[in-house]
């Protein structure tokens, strides 16, 4: 396989193709709107299901049907457009139903801006929906990684009939890089047509499936809702992804995920360009929060900087991770704009200072 | 070695598809190479800049403050990109939509009547191409003929009739501007 120049939007789309998605709702808003174009002309190309929603709401609830009847199915939007889709996540999660969302993050909050944004780290990690219920994130620092996560993601829901989010900004979705794209799956990605046990696909000769979220004995949402903590545990045992750099040795831990990961790491080397021994992790799955690893590089640095395109937000998990083994500064842009890395490297540089005032 | 690139016009002069067709070259040549564009509520008439990143290592941050090169396709793009180069850094200024001439002098600046020329090869749309050619034969990083082959590569199937007059403008722009650097001065202005 040879390396094309892929955009960021483009790359997801094809990716989704790829891992065998066999239906997709959505509706446009910039900066996403290039993935749904991509899939309005390439869905029909496969004979597969391609349908713009007439909203967001729609799409979301297209999207609990079809994943209910057991296809593989995706929608992506970006910020305003999945705070219309929250009732709907909750639904899909409480009905144990798999499915892939795309959320390339803009500028807010309210209708803001379309430039790129880590602001909806809380609502998607958080919650944003109603009820106990968790989201396997995954955010994406590179075109190629982008396109690696999302062509794993139906796997991973699959797997824990689950949601899962690739959490992108605007940055992932609108750059160009050169990546590579994996192999093509057949629709439904290999299940060969195949429906899961649970799935709708009409009881004749078997008994009746249920798809529900309703469960009026609070004895039973209780049962239900052990039963769905049980599997967020499974998660959080199984599925931790990050990537490091220069921490081996690293006396300063810079912290940033997506595009301030990527800035990040260029600070990174222009300190230790400079002498500094700093170093980068940059969480991949942002739930279930590499937490063990960051607790145990904390043990080892003098102090931690945690850089995010919002106000600070993953900067909570940080802190609980820690746990008080190192100082955690932050620094952070919002409303749209990108840090700089020669912003991001003023703040390390400040960091060791104020350690060793 | 790292370059950056940040090609900025009016929408329609082509200053995003130059950036990517540097991209496209760098990526062929083996290099790392990233494209951001500018994007927002934007239209022809407004104003459109992307930021090309080449580079023999892994690529952080896809966007730069200080440029290595800069190629300004109008008089908005050359006010806000010639205080933000580098030092030693290249400028590559159409004087076609320029009124006032640049004044940094830490940097190499090339000057080139890029709407002028690109007519006298038949089609203002060139101009993009004779300016990538005039910033290539003064920055070095990539050659000509690495941007032709790119073109002949990655060109979609409905533009390949306007390959050859995209290669006699690449050619065009950087033949001027390696005559003018030949004479060994700082400022070169094409005529």
């Amino acid at each position: 396989m040879t390396k094309e120049l892929l955009k960021g939007n483009e790359a997801i789309a094809e990716a989704a193709v790829r891992a065998g998605v066999e239906a997709y709702f959505g509706y446009p808003i910039t900066p996403q709107t290039e993935l749904l174009e991509y899939m309005a002309r390439r869905m029909p190309e496969l004979k597969r299901a391609f349908l713009q929603a007439e909203s967001e709401v729609a799409a979301i609830n297209m999207v609990y049907g079809a994943a209910a009847a057991g296809a593989r199915v995706m929608t992506s939007s970006s910020s305003p457009g999945v705070s219309l889709m929250m009732e709907g996540i909750s639904y899909i999660v409480a009905s144990e139903v798999p499915c892939v969302l795309v959320d390339v993050m803009r500028g807010g909050p309210g209708l803001g801006n379309i430039a790129p944004s880590q602001a909806d780290y809380f609502q998607i990690v958080k919650g944003g929906g109603h009820g106990d219920y968790r989201l396997i994130v995954l955010a994406p620092a590179t075109v190629q990684e982008a396109i690696d996560l999302t062509y794993q993601s139906f796997d991973i829901a699959e797997r824990y009939r689950t949601m899962v989010v690739i959490l992108a900004d605007g940055n992932i979705g609108q750059m160009m890089e050169p990546a590579e794209l994996p192999p093509m799956h057949a629709a439904n990605g290999g299940h060969n047509g195949q429906r899961a046990s649970w799935a709708l696909t009409g009881a004749k000769g078997r008994p009746h499936n249920v798809i529900t979220s309703i469960y009026l004995v609070p004895e039973v949402e209780e049962q239900f809702n052990q039963k769905l903590q049980a599997k967020f545990r499974k998660i959080a045992e199984n599925e931790i992804r990050y990537a490091e750099y220069a921490t081996e040795d690293a006396e300063w831990l810079v912290v940033g995920f997506g595009t301030s990961g990527r800035v990040a790491q260029t600070a990174v080397k222009q300190a230790r360009a400079k002498g500094i021994k700093a170093g980068l992790l940059r969480p991949i799955s942002l739930w279930p929060y590499p937490e063990k690893r960051l607790a145990e590089l904390a043990n080892n640095v003098r102090g931690i900087l945690v850089v995010e395109m919002n106000a600070g937000q993953m900067l909570e998990d940080v802190r609980l991770a820690v746990s008080g083994r190192a100082p955690v500064k932050f620094y952070g842009r919002m409303g749209g704009t990108v840090p700089l890395p020669d912003e991001v490297l003023d703040e390390i540089i400040r960091l060791t200072k104020e350690s060793n005032s | 070695m790292q370059s950056e690139i940040i090609v900025s016009g009016f929408g329609g002069q082509g200053a995003l598809f130059a950036g990517q067709l540097l991209a496209y070259a760098g990526m062929d040549a083996g290099y790392h190479v990233t494209w951001i564009p500018s994007y927002g509520p934007e239209m022809r008439g407004g104003t459109a800049h992307c930021t090309t990143i080449i580079s023999d290592d892994e690529i952080g941050s896809p966007l730069v403050r200080h440029p290595s090169a800069a190629i300004v396709m109008n008089a908005p793009s050359l006010d806000k990109y010639e205080p933000l180069i580098a030092p030693g850094g290249v400028l590559v200024v159409n004087t076609s939509l320029t009124a006032r001439k640049p004044t940094r002098a830490d940097i190499t600046i090339v000057e080139v009547p890029a709407n002028a020329i690109a007519e006298e090869l038949g089609s203002a749309k060139l101009a993009n191409m004779v300016l990538v050619g005039a910033l290539l034969a003064a920055a070095n990083f990539l050659s000509v003929e690495a941007l032709e082959a790119a073109l002949e590569a990655h060109l979609p199937p409905r533009h390949r009739k306007l390959i050859e007059a995209n290669r006699q403008a690449l050619r065009r722009g950087a033949s001027i501007a390696a005559t003018v650097r030949q004479r060994g001065v700082e400022t070169l202005v094409m005529t």
